[in-house]
């Protein structure tokens, strides 16, 4: 994994390894290697713009013009600046005590893999001793509810459903009420998936979000989009509010790049990966994995180490 | 078309003389509509040659070079297999999770029985929850039959019996649906190579046709899917789904100049109509903004 990008940081810098004088050139040809390599990797032009001047004042300050080899310290520089972007330190959800009902709304584009995300949650929360129950609230996409039934069967999680039900609000209702009666601490909502620039559709979330008042609304996005991610979550976030967002597909060869456009857009955290299609593929997510990832550069930090 | 091609739009703008900083701003444009970063410095420069050579030095003008540009892109992926023609036609369609296989499927299949075919929907998606259930209910829509085994069941024997109940009489357009897989995972894509096999032997008279499903919204993976499934399978064609999000699709210049690989049907929403035939000029010129 130690490919081109690190390769051509170090010829960047070759010439002056050892030295005490740095040129701006030694940078700037730097700088354009990451540019390039983080486009390849799908982040979003505008956010590259920003990552990249963050990166550049921060390289010519002292660090990297009296560094031993400042080809090596720049790769950490950049490193541990993409870390810093991605949100350093790790975000759980944030839910109410178990005595009360916490509701998380997920939602996203068609197929981004909200329902998938939903079964997953839940089964990490049912792990972690709460009460979860699934509802179903996409009532658009043929079979969006066996799907969840299915899946809810699979994991030993109650679903809540409404047999040809049609307005996603009153299902929501009664899925509270039966929630109250059973002891349950926590609301998963699916919901149907719909682009951002579909008002109607967006107008239904909307409703959704005033009547669940959700602890947490989780974007979740495809790791694998590309430049209009931005676009995506910007909207989102305007329209209705995230509180943070789940990452899928990320067991697919992606650089992912989306994350940092996701990250830097919204301010949002990031609070999960999707690794797979089963319900346990669902990890935390770890900036400094992905980091290296979006590089292409493997694990960056221990081969600064070790240098 | 889109905000996008109005932003071409506005920055070519009618009677603006070309300047350095109006190359560079392309640059940006292309690069934020999927285009690729060293495929659009490339194509930047191209432009700025061709605008040079041809005495171009108006916006509009540039715009409609660019267009021919983009267009001759396109026109180096291999021509298309048609699916229309007599005897009986298999249509595969493959890809990753969640890019709208199953409903291109369904999207097909009524687009074909439109067209005066007789055709059979495959349940080849055993996998996923309620991937069955789900192209059920958009045959009992349509009214088109479709061959299904029960969850788990082996999919290459699924796509068998509907090759059966098609050579039976019972229609004479197959369109299989098969489970979202990852490129990268060997053990999946070894699956989609043995019902490949199955087709090939059952039905050696029949035209064969495998499409790669590709989310428009997808960055620069999409064509590392392309490459290997293209690899694995040798498929004839894609299909661009979701074109109606706030993508550009961009991707697609790189899959026909890198891969050869045309786009056969763009599809711009989740209703049954909403799917067309792909034509170059048209996208080329949509692209830059032209209509
Ligand atoms: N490989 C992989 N597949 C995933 C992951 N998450 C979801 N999927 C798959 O992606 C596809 C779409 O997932 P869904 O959960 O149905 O997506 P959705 O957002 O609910 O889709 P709609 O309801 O149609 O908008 C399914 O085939 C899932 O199995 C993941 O992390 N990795
Ligand atoms: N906006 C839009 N949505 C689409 C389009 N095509 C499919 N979808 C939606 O995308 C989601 C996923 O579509 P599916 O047909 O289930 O995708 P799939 O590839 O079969 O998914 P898996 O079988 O889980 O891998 C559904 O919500 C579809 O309604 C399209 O062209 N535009
Ligand atoms: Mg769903
Ligand atoms: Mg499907």
């Amino acid at each position: 994994m130690f490919d081109k990008l690190t390769q051509k940081i170090s010829d960047a810098f070759r010439f002056v390894s050892g030295k005490s004088s740095i040129t701006e050139k030694n940078i700037d040809d730097a700088v354009e290697a990451i540019k390039m390599a983080l486009l390849e990797a799908d982040v979003n032009l505008r956010v590259v713009r920003r990552f990249v001047n963050a990166t550049i004042e921060e390289a010519k300050g002292e660090k990297v013009l009296r560094s031993v080899d400042p080809g090596q310290q720049f790769i950490k520089i950049v490193h541990d600046k993409m870390v810093s972007f991605l949100g350093d330190a790790r975000q759980d959800l944030v839910l109410k005590g178990p005595d009360t009902i916490s509701a998380i709304l997920m939602l996203g584009l068609q197929g981004s893999g909200k329902t998938t995300s939903s079964a997953k949650m839940a089964l990490r929360l049912k792990k972690e001793g709460r009460k979860p129950l699934l509802i179903a609230c996409d009532l658009v996409r043929p079979a969006a509810v066996e799907q969840l039934s299915v899946l809810a069967h699979q994991i030993d999680v109650p679903v809540y459903k409404e047999e040809g039900a049609t307005d996603s609000v009153k299902v929501y209702k009664g899925a509270l009420d039966w929630a109250r009666k059973n002891l349950i601490d926590t609301l998963i909502i699916d919901t149907t998936g719909r682009l951002q620039i579909d008002e109607p559709m967006m107008q239904e979330l909307s409703r959704l979000k005033e009547v669940s008042n959700p602890d947490e609304l989780l974007l979740v996005a495809d790791a694998m989009t590309g430049q209009s991610a931005v676009d995506i979550a910007k909207a989102f976030d305007e329209k209705i509010g995230l509180t943070g967002v789940v990452l899928t597909k990320f067991d697919s060869d992606t650089r992912g790049g989306a994350a940092l456009s996701l990250k830097t857009i919204t301010g949002k955290p990031l609070k999960f990966v999707g690794v797979g299609e089963k319900p346990e593929d669902f990890e935390p997510f770890h900036p400094d994995r992905i980091a290296g990832r979006i590089l292409g550069m493997g694990d960056v930090v221990s081969l600064v180490e070790k240098a | 078309m889109s905000v996008f091609s109005d932003k071409i739009k506005n920055f070519f703008g009618i009677g603006k003389t070309l300047s350095g900083e109006v190359f560079e701003d392309l640059t940006d444009l292309l690069v934020e509509g999927d285009f690729g970063a060293a495929g659009a410095y490339r194509l930047a420069d191209e432009l700025k040659d061709a605008c040079k050579k041809e005495k171009v030095a108006d916006g509009e003008g540039a715009r409609k070079i660019l267009a021919k540009l983009l267009e001759a892109m396109l026109l180096k992926a291999k021509k298309a297999v048609p699916p229309e023609g007599g005897g009986l036609a298999i249509i595969l369609l493959l890809g990753v999770n969640g890019v709208g296989k199953t409903t291109t499927a369904a999207k097909l299949a009524d687009k074909m029985r439109g067209e005066g075919k007789k055709p059979i929907l495959a349940a080849g998606d055993t996998f996923r929850a309620a991937a069955i259930d789900q192209l059920k209910i958009h045959g009992e829509r349509l009214g088109v039959r479709v061959v299904a085994h029960q969850h788990g069941g082996d999919p290459a024997a699924v796509v068998y019996d509907a090759v059966e109940a098609a050579q039976a009489g019972g229609g004479d357009v197959i369109i299989a649906d098969t489970a979202g897989r990852m490129h990268t995972k060997s053990a999946l894509v070894e699956e989609l190579k043995k019902i490949d096999r199955i087709v090939e032997s059952k039905a050696k008279d029949a035209r064969y046709i495998k499409y790669l499903v590709l989310d428009a919204t997808t960055g620069r993976n999409a064509l590392a899917q392309a490459e290997i499934f293209h690899q694995a399978v040798s498929i004839d064609g894609v299909i661009l789904t979701k074109f109606d999000s706030s993508a550009k699709g961009g991707v697609v210049f790189s899959l026909a100049e890198d891969l050869a690989l045309p786009v056969i049907f763009l599809c711009t929403g989740e209703k049954y109509g909403d799917i067309k035939p792909f034509d170059s000029k048209t996208y080329a010129e949509e692209f830059s903004g032209l209509v």
